[in-house]
């Protein structure tokens, strides 16, 4: 039985019709790479992973058991920004979400719970390398590092799954390269199963065991809107060779830099 | 030459530019009032500056009728009422702005009611809260109230509600109720607005103020300025209405000061 089981998923917003007899299983500790040109759907198919968004038809199953419709701590997430809280310092930021599973009404750990908490969201936040910022506020942290707090800000909660929404995207290319490190670290080391949206598809063939490209599989010129997108490509990478099939660079869109 | 949108006062420079327009005024004003007196030394439209010091000591002392101090009485009953409405109207704002900018069913259910209110210019109403009320002082603070509360509900709900998406997700994910994440992560994202709101409503509130102690109160720096209009005692009335100003901006810098003590990330280093 895979962790994520999506069967027959459809989306549509009214007449449009944005995802198409999806038909996907994810194994756990796979790193599912997502590409896809813009408009492919790929994020809404994110979204119903977090369950964010419901699918119109179909169902999607969480370890065998029905998915959630709304987001909870047993997927965790990061977005390409405003994924960390800008009022709560980086320790903060991360012990919240301690907070939340300990007290239900205060919203906040107290006495030898919350020296607990500190100690191991401090323990996280030195793991993803910001074990010197850990009083900071977010504002005052670079791009780069604010990513690294919201992922050390999703592992804290042990998720099943982790769920990536073009994460580096909005980084320089050193900074990338970093977090591409940490990121294969962290999954090593924790054992995690992730599933990243991503334009560059360097980077999706460079990190995932697993690339799905998303696309239209038929166009109707008159109505393009009554074909949706499903996952046209689907590459299991079992050794980590980074050739990149043609067809797959000829259909999406350059990688932005 | 450089452009002048470019030319920035700093330090010194800034404080005195500041001073200049201030100091021109009061300049001015001095001037006018000398000419005046020069012509009729009873004149009682521009007192001068010594006259006015003058009628200051007499209310700030005490009366032997009365056994008070007008100027101290009237600011204690002016403080008191805008003091309680803006307690009231902000705990109101607090609430309300939160529940409807976070929670979609009470911006359908509530928003229309709060824009709806908000359109009702509140000195119209008046004549409704002193029948409700009475003279007293509960139909003063409900005026206040009613006239600053929809403006500031509005501003924080809007605010409240454009939190990004990212954030109130996130949170779900980290096993946070809607209780939790309105108590954690939008309730301290509101305050420094709340802070902001409060600051700006204090204008509407003072002229909310001053209008119901000018038409019905026995005490109150609105009331007495009204009162000695009667005689023509711009002698009074003018250091009343400067004294109004200094406590308003005194409130108001109270209030910045707060928000940057209490809330340091939201004032980052070179912004305001």
């Amino acid at each position: 039985m895979a962790l994520l089981d999506f069967s027959n998923v459809w989306v549509e917003y009214g007449d449009k019709v944005v995802l198409e007899q999806v038909d996907l299983s994810i194994e756990a500790g796979s790193f599912v790479s997502i590409v896809g040109p813009s408009g492919a759907g790929k994020s809404t198919f994110l979204r119903l992973a977090l369950g964010q968004e419901r699918p119109t038809q179909g169902s999607i199953w969480l370890d065998g058991e029905p998915l959630t419709p709304e987001p909870g701590p047993d997927r965790g997430v990061v977005f390409q920004r405003y994924s960390v809280f800008p009022h709560m310092s980086a320790r903060d930021n991360v012990v919240f979400g301690l907070d939340c599973a300990g007290s239900p009404l205060l919203g906040r750990l107290t006495g030898a719970r919350r020296r607990a908490a500190v100690a191991e969201a401090e323990a996280m936040l030195e793991a993803v390398g910001l074990g010197d910022a850990v009083n900071v506020f977010p504002a005052q942290l670079s791009g780069g590092m604010q990513q690294r707090l919201a992922i050390a800000q999703a592992l804290i909660k042990k998720p099943r799954i982790l769920l990536l929404d073009e994460p580096f995207g909005a980084l320089d290319p050193g900074s990338r390269l970093d977090m591409h490190e940490l990121i294969t670290k962290l999954w090593r080391e924790h054992g995690l199963t992730i599933m990243m949206v991503t334009h560059d598809i360097k980077e999706a063939f460079k990190l995932g065991t697993r690339v799905l490209a998303f696309d239209k599989r038929r166009r109707d010129p008159q109505a393009p809107h009554r074909y949706g997108s499903t996952a046209v490509y689907d590459f299991p990478l079992d050794k980590k060779d980074t050739v990149i099939p043609e067809a797959l660079t000829r259909m999406t869109a350059p990688s932005e830099g | 030459m450089r452009r002048l949108l470019n030319i920035r006062p700093r330090g010194g420079g800034r404080i005195l530019l500041g001073l200049v327009p201030l100091l021109a005024v009061a300049l001015f004003y001095l001037g006018a009032s000398e000419a005046r007196h020069a012509q009729n030394a009873h004149d009682k439209l521009l007192p001068t500056a010594s006259a006015m010091v003058e009628a200051v000591k007499m209310m700030a002392t005490v009366d032997p009728l009365t056994g008070e101090a007008p100027l101290l009485v009237d600011t204690a009953a002016s403080l008191k009422r805008i003091g309680t409405a803006l307690v009231i109207a902000t705990s109101i704002t607090l609430i309300l702005g939160l529940v409807i900018g976070l929670l979609p069913m009470m911006k359908a259910g509530m928003g229309p009611l709060v824009a709806a209110i908000a359109v009702i210019p509140p000195i119209a109403i008046l004549p409704i809260l002193f029948i409700v009320f009475g003279l007293g002082e509960v139909s003063k603070i409900a005026l206040i109230v009613i006239g600053i509360t929809p403006v500031m509900v509005r501003d924080l709900a809007a605010h409240v509600g454009a939190i990004p998406e990212e954030q109130l997700i996130k949170a779900q994910t980290l096993g946070a109720s809607t209780w939790q994440t309105a108590l954690r992560v939008a309730l301290p994202q509101a305050m420094p607005r709340l802070l902001m709101a409060v600051s700006l409503a204090l204008g509407p509130a003072w002229v909310f103020l001053i209008s119901a102690e000018a038409i019905a109160a026995d005490v109150g720096l609105g009331y007495r300025i009204f009162l000695v209009r009667r005689y023509l005692s711009m002698d009074i009335i003018i250091p009343y209405v400067i004294w109004i100003s200094l406590l308003a901006v005194l409130m108001d810098v109270a209030l910045t000061l707060i928000s940057r003590r209490a809330f340091p990330w939201a004032h980052p280093k070179g912004g305001h």
